[in-house]
């Protein structure tokens, strides 16, 4: 048993420590920028972490604050199902050799879907309408997806300026949509915003009463599970993992490549769309225009699929660390004697970047790491890459 | 040779003549021709649309999609043209909108000059973005703190080096994926920016009365027609980027060492053999396509607008490196690409200060202009070779 163990844990010990040696040098390197602008950075992590509400599951956090702690881990994991949601968005087409930084357009394009089919037909029963709803979000985003993936099939136009182009259309526009005097502005004639989703299209709550955890969360997990089916199970997701490793042998081998990026980016469009159709019809139930280009859901998630390694387990993880991260550092739920909020949401950009950045790095130290094993002669030789270790 | 034969034939030119006959159908409905009967433009277009599906149809895919784009755009906008009053639509096509096209391209065309230097080198650079905005907040942090808009100017060059020195290391020693590491670039600018903005200014934003970058009033031009109300009070950045960018040509293609930076972009292993110092070179060239996108985002916030706001350069790092592709990696190409899209935020930006059109309908014009840009350009755009690859010392 034990000995079989070993090997085991050393293949993978690259794979687990290094996203965690990441993230704990980039919380220390924004300590260090706390530090130097004069605030305590211990004192700034801990309400950043009690915030997060994950002092509820401890045994000896204290009955009287467990009832404000979950309300907080509440808010974590709603924000973590839209993260691990447009973290595959990400994932799906990085294992097919594309960076998809669409996310926010293909997750602003979902809350358009969402909110059409949501806030129409009030006497449908709930399981279909709330059906169809998610099904027009994920349309939305899917499309969305399509066009960068039908640019780079046929053009060769190259998914990270277009899905950033799509990205601002999609803000600019579900903004226009919703202004004053916009083709679907609410019943409000004064206020900028979507109508009410409507009963029958809500999201059903699982846990807590003053704002729910939402049922959006069984969907975040149900759709890390098929990605990783479909990824590691599937003829189709072979191809897309031998496109994502070298794309001309894929070619020459048959596969379709033309045909895997689109349908990768759908894909993946299409899950940043339900994450959209998870917060409109989970817990905000209409759009505000401010709202729209507020959000940065789509860009968070990209060092969430980063920081995962794309890996269904590493984004959960990671999409929980991160959802966390924006809780604990949110207006409601930091002190500001402590840590002013505005700050702190700041800082969290920084440690995202600091990790996308590190992990660009890691390659390096997989790269030697593997190569003293070579040495040692365990290890055929390989080249590194992000996101092409097992999950 | 008489110039009939360099007139294109078969579906080129029929092409070709769809574009013409789309824009002829645009420019009647402008001053000072101003055809008001609506059918004018609408079978100029349908007569341009025609032609491009005539092309089409005989695969001439690139200037076919291009003639249909102008047959649509241009019988659209004539239409709307026509529908609007005379006083409003020479409010909109006036000499105003071309001095705003360069306001708006200056920044664009900063930064892409630095995106080609970049590139040229074999480095790409997606942190132009962050870039940019870096040299945004410290230009006038330090124009703030010192008073004098130049010390601005010098603070967000050496910020804008610093970011790209940190590109550079990643990219170039540490061999990282390009595109994660300039990802984490812009994140990194989004974050310390905002972080300073906030910790620094608080609530009430930057000072109000900061030194701008001066106007250069030139006597003699000021009162003439049209020529005096575009150039005639232009920011002196303005009157810097079109130096640059002629200089920008002049050091890459009839330079030596810009001979190597195109070497060490296209055959590293080649350039290393003679003797080319690829590293060297490459860290230059992204240490200035830092310096430069700095003074792009300095311009914006010191040059034009007067103030800094979080993220404000909104995806203009993208679309200068979009810029670049469309301009096929050249200074003059891609200042082209620049004025394009700055006529397009330009003409934005007049139509819902005169016609009330939706400002965010308007604000999507640039980035779907840049999104039409990238198709039109069908296998036309090449990348040096070796773009994006880190090199290995053998």
């Amino acid at each position: 048993m034990t000995e079989q163990a070993i090997p085991w844990i050393r293949a993978r010990a690259p794979g687990i420590l290094l996203p965690i040696a990441t993230t704990v040098l980039a919380f220390f390197v924004g300590g260090l920028v706390v530090a130097v602008t004069g605030h305590d950075p211990i004192a700034a992590y801990r309400a950043i972490f009690d915030g997060t509400g994950i002092t509820y599951i401890f045994p000896w956090t204290p009955e009287a604050d467990k009832a404000f702690a979950a309300l907080n881990l509440q808010q974590t994991l709603i924000i973590t199902t839209p993260l691990i949601l447009c973290a595959l968005a990400v994932a799906f087409p990085y294992r097919c050799g594309m960076f998809n930084i669409g996310g926010q357009g293909q997750y602003t394009m979902g809350i358009v879907g969402a909110i059409w089919v949501g806030t129409r037909w009030p006497h449908m029963a709930t399981w279909e309408h709330l059906t169809l709803a998610l099904i027009g979000a994920a349309f939305m985003g899917a499309l969305w997806g399509a066009i960068a993936g039908l640019m780079k099939a046929t053009v060769g136009a190259h998914e990270v300026i277009s899905t950033i182009m799509l990205n601002w259309i999609a803000i600019y526009g579900a903004q226009w949509l919703y202004e004053l005097g916009g083709p679907f502005q609410g019943p409000q004639r004064d206020v900028p915003q979507s109508a009410e989703v409507v009963k029958s299209a809500r999201l059903p709550g699982i846990w807590g009463t003053l704002q729910p955890v939402h049922a959006g969360i069984y969907l975040a997990i149900a759709a890390l599970v098929v990605y990783y089916l479909v990824i590691n199970r599937t003829t189709f997701g072979y191809g897309v993992r031998a496109v994502g490793l070298n794309a001309e042998s894929a070619r020459y081998a048959g596969i379709p490549v033309a045909r895997n990026y689109v349908a990768t980016l759908a894909l993946g469009g299409a899950f940043a769309g339900l994450a959209g159709a998870c917060d409109v019809l989970g817990w905000e139930f209409h759009i505000v225009t401010n709202d729209i280009q507020v959000s940065q859901v789509g860009f968070i998630a990209i060092a969430v699929a980063l920081l995962g390694r794309n890996t269904a387990i590493g984004i959960a993880l990671s999409a929980l660390l991160f959802g966390g991260l924006q809780v604990g550092t949110s207006t409601r739920s930091l002190d500001p004697t402590i840590f002013p909020p505005e700050l702190a949401g700041n800082l969290a950009t920084i440690i995202q970047g600091l990790i996308i950045l590190f992990i660009g790095a890691q390659l390096l130290l997989v790269y030697v790491w593997r190569a003293r094993r070579r040495a040692a002669g365990q290890e055929p030789a390989t080249a590194p890459r992000i996101g092409t270790s097992g999950t | 040779m008489s110039v009939v034969e360099h007139v294109p034939r078969g579906p080129r030119g029929v092409a070709i003549l769809g574009i013409v006959i789309g824009a002829i159908g645009l420019e009647l409905a402008l001053p000072p021709a101003q055809v008001r009967a609506a059918g004018v433009p609408v079978v100029l277009g349908v007569a341009a649309m025609a032609c491009a599906l005539w092309a089409l149809v005989r695969r001439e895919w690139r200037l076919g999609v291009w003639a249909a784009l102008v047959a649509v755009c241009a019988t659209v906008f004539a239409v709307w043209v026509q529908g609007q009053s005379a006083t409003s639509a020479g409010q909109v096509l006036n000499a105003g909108l071309f001095a705003s096209t360069l306001v708006y391209a200056t920044p664009l065309a900063y930064a892409a000059l630095g995106g080609i230097f970049s590139e040229r080198s074999g480095v790409v650079n997606i942190g132009l973005e962050g870039m940019m905005l870096t040299g945004a907040f410290f230009g006038i942090w330090g124009t703030a703190w010192s008073g004098h808009w130049y010390v601005g100017l010098a603070i967000a060059m050496l910020s804008g080096a610093a970011m790209a020195l940190v590109h550079a290391i990643f990219a170039i020693h540490l061999r990282a994926d390009q595109i994660v590491t300039g990802t984490a670039i812009n994140f990194l600018a989004l974050g310390i920016t905002g972080y300073m903005f906030i910790d620094i200014y608080g609530d009430n934003g930057t000072p109000s009365n900061i030194n701008y970058v001066p106007n250069i009033n030139i006597p003699g031009i000021e009162s003439m027609r049209f020529i005096g109300p575009v150039f005639g009070s232009l920011n002196l950045m303005i009157w810097a980027v079109f130096a640059l960018v002629v200089l920008t040509h002049v050091v890459l293609f009839r330079t030596p060492i810009g001979l190597r930076i195109r070497a060490v972009g296209e055959h590293p292993r080649a350039a290393d053999t003679v003797g080319i110092p690829v590293y060297t070179l490459r860290y230059g060239a992204v240490i200035l396509s830092g310096v430069l996108a700095a003074l792009g985002g300095a311009y914006l916030s010191i040059g034009f607008v007067g103030s800094f706001d979080q993220d404000m350069t909104a995806g203009r790092g993208f679309i200068a490196l979009a810029a670049v592709i469309f301009g096929k990696w050249r200074p003059y190409g891609a200042f082209g690409a620049c004025l394009l899209f700055g006529f397009a935020s330009g003409l934005a930006d007049r139509l819902q200060s005169v016609a009330g059109v939706s400002v965010n309908l308007l604000s999507t014009l640039p980035y779907v202009l840049t999104l039409i840009a990238l198709v039109g350009l069908v296998g036309r755009s090449r990348a040096p070779a070796a773009d994006g690859q880190p090199y290995v010392k053998g």
